[in-house]
């Protein structure tokens, strides 16, 4: 693979064949990068994938309806609510099973605070990744809390579970919305502690600006969805376009960026933070009284049919693909149309002609989980 | 006999562990200052608030294999750390930690030698220690610790250039290399170099914290982007030399700022006479207080700043600490030609 770059050179310059991962500090888990390096200098990088394969789709057409939920939660394992809620959605829409006001509510409720909770996990990694570790830590320990509310809902921290078909498992323990404004009220000034750190930091601006600019056609053509996509300027968010769950009554701004660049990523999930507090905010304050389950039949068992559904997850637009035969209590077929894995696609495009210390940052700035882009 | 022999072994001895116990808990000072920084504990188990962690860091690291990849250069794997450490202690040979003080009716000076080049001995001996670091990535023989120890010798030497130059600087106000002799100058002139040479001094600072290796310019061992950079694949003892080596480092660039910029030993205004009280605190006192506070800065930076990129710290280091180096040098020179003239 080793060619000489620099003909009649007088010395003898070859490419460097420099492998990242699986088992690498900064590839987020186990992705794998082999790069091509002119010097530092990226020319070429190839994305390999596949160490965490578990076969969830395949696992899932030998589950029965419900036992897929908790499936579900081991993709994006730093947002198993929102993977919860797209699932759930999906065979209601294909159930065409109305679900109660409240349910939708709530669901928008743990939606904005998973959010919240991977963009923590987002923006400590990432700095980590351009050597600002204190950010790492403060961005945790915010986590902690909206882990701690996640507890009181549904006992888990991590995989949830915490959605069923039709609605939700239990309604929310007395006094939990009081917990969530509180939360509100605290990470409202802790975002400001973020940005001290980074916004305004000639460091931080030097490694982020210009860096992986993509325009907003080519992110679009790359399918890349979520911040990516909007830190490009195009303001396409699905909670806006096809809104699910209690969106449609919720009033937020969609952010989105001009250079298309790591810097403009990262504002917008700055933003997103706020965005999401304040639809944490309303949804709570107007939380409306009711059941949490609608009229679900004892035995799920979807009419024959294909549907396809899509949510705004905080990585993106993930979506589900489900078809049923209408005969067995399992799916014919369960698709996911996951969001880290498509914006992957755009590291390679993203990274050349970069530095080696770019890569981790522009990883980083994809925000990808690689238990979703494997599966 | 006494004087000539017992006398500096007995110093030399003292300095060493001196150094070696300060290069250890400098360790745990930086975790302890990095926790609280980011709302954490920092270490707490081994003994009260983790003041023993040092020392079982040390037995772990003593303990553990030492491992020598198949393909690495056996003798250059093995010399490399004791390259990078042993520059990093005979530094502090000449670096005074007090004046001349009476000591059971002996005259004793608080600092090893005092040669009249010791500043230019400093310099010189210090960027040996990247050799260290650049033979370590190069017998490793492994492609992380290669690129690290390229940018390593990169970023030492075009700081080493900058950081000369500003010295200059200070040489050419004090009028002597020797590093007593410029605490001396500043007691004689009645200033703080860093007050007369307040550019300098920052440039120093920043070009000792890239030479050192230390955030916001520790590229050679930038985790998140080469692993573990230079000593990726050294474990055990060895690797433990390359990381006190690192903080021995850190201590004799504090030192020689609080020498050369902060009248080393004096106390805060030596020559005002109603402040005459701080002379109550013994004069190495003084000098560890203020190398402390350098020291803190460092970690404080460490906790704060994200990393350079490899090309940005070559076009600091070339564009702006270099250009600025020479300017201040032709300012000083230009001014005191005109004040003596």
């Amino acid at each position: 693979m080793e060619t000489a770059i620099h003909h009649g050179a007088m010395f003898d310059t070859n490419e460097l064949v420099l492998n990242m991962g699986p088992q690498h500090p900064s590839t987020h888990g186990v992705l794998r990068v082999v790069l091509r390096l002119d010097g530092e200098k990226v020319v070429d990088a190839d994305v390999v994938i596949g160490y965490l394969h578990r076969g969830i789709e395949k696992l899932s057409e030998n589950r029965n309806w419900t036992q897929i939920i908790l499936l579900t939660d081991r993709m994006d394992y730093v947002a198993a609510a929102t993977n919860n809620v797209g699932y759930c959605e999906t065979v209601e829409k294909l159930m065409s099973l109305e679900v109660p006001r409240r349910a939708r509510y709530v669901r928008t409720i743990l939606c904005e605070l998973q959010r919240i909770a991977s963009h923590c996990l987002w923006i400590g990694t990432h700095a980590m990744d351009i050597g600002a570790m204190t950010v790492f830590l403060y961005a945790f320990r915010e986590r902690e809390l909206i882990l701690d509310l996640f507890e009181e809902f549904c006992g888990a921290r991590l995989t949830y579970n915490s959605m069923r078909i039709g609605g939700l498992p239990l309604d929310i323990p007395p006094g939990w919305d009081k917990k969530v404004l509180e939360f509100c009220t605290i990470m409202d000034s802790k975002i400001g502690e973020y940005e001290e750190l980074l916004t305004h930091n000639r460091i931080w601006l030097e490694r982020t600006k210009g860096i992986g600019v993509i325009s907003g056609p080519d992110a679009v053509a790359l399918g890349l969805s979520g911040p990516p996509l909007r830190g490009s300027g195009v303001a396409k968010d699905v909670r806006k376009d096809e809104p699910y769950a209690a969106y449609d009554e919720m009033e937020f701004d969609v952010p989105i960026g001009t250079a298309g660049d790591t810097y403009d990523r990262y504002l917008v999930r700055l933003e997103e933070f706020r965005q999401s507090l304040r639809i944490i905010r309303q949804a709570t304050e107007g939380l409306p009284e009711g059941p949490i389950v609608g009229k679900v039949p004892r035995l799920i068992k979807p009419p024959a049919g294909e549907t396809y559904h899509a949510i705004e997850s905080p990585k993106g637009e993930l979506g589900y693909f489900i078809v049923s035969d209408g005969k067995s209590t399992n799916p014919y077929r369960f698709r996911v149309r996951p969001p880290s894995f498509c914006n992957l696609q755009g590291l390679r495009t993203l990274v050349r002609g970069h530095l080696v210390a770019d890569v981790v940052a522009l990883i980083g700035s994809l925000d990808v989980v690689l238990g979703e882009v494997d599966r | 006999m006494i004087d000539t022999l017992f006398i500096p072994l007995l110093k030399i001895v003292i300095v060493l562990n001196a150094t070696l116990v300060a290069v250890t808990y400098m360790v745990l000072l930086e975790r302890k200052v990095i926790a609280w920084a980011q709302s954490r504990l920092g270490p707490m188990r081994v003994g009260p608030y983790g003041v023993l962690q040092p020392i079982a860091d040390a037995l772990k690291l003593m303990i553990k294999e030492d491992i020598t990849p198949v393909r690495a250069d056996k003798w250059v794997f093995t010399i490399a750390p004791i390259i990078s450490m042993v520059p990093a202690l005979i530094v502090y040979a000449v670096i005074p930690f007090g004046p001349e003080i009476t000591l059971f009716g002996r005259k004793v000076s608080l600092f090893i030698t005092d040669i009249n080049v010791g500043l230019l001995y400093i310099v010189s001996v210090a960027s040996v220690g990247v050799y260290g670091i650049i033979l370590a990535g190069w017998a490793s023989n492994s492609k992380y610790p290669l690129l690290a120890s390229l940018r390593a010798s990169a970023q030492l030497i075009s700081y080493e250039v900058a950081v000369t130059l500003t010295l200059v600087s200070v040489i050419l106000m004090a009028g002597t290399l020797s590093m007593v002799g410029i605490v001396n100058a500043q007691y004689n002139q009645h200033v703080w170099y860093a007050f007369a040479q307040p550019l300098a001094f920052v440039m120093v600072l920043i070009g000792g914290l890239a030479e050192t290796n230390r955030a916001p310019f520790d590229l050679p061992e930038a985790e998140q982007e080469l692993t573990g950079g230079f000593h990726t694949e050294y474990s055990g003892m060895r690797f433990a030399l390359f990381f006190l080596a690192e903080y021995a480092n850190m201590i004799v660039v504090s030192s020689v700022v609080t020498t050369l910029f902060f009248g080393g030993w004096l106390p805060p205004f030596p020559n005002v006479s109603w402040l005459h009280f701080f002379y109550y605190v013994p004069s190495w006192m003084w000098f560890f207080i203020k190398s402390f506070v350098f020291l803190y800065i460092f970690i404080w930076i460490r906790a704060t700043l994200p990393r350079y990129r490899y090309d940005q710290l070559m076009r600091l280091g070339w564009k702006v600490l270099i250009p600025l180096a020479i300017a201040n040098l032709v300012v000083t020179g230009v001014v005191k030609v005109l004040l003596n003239g």
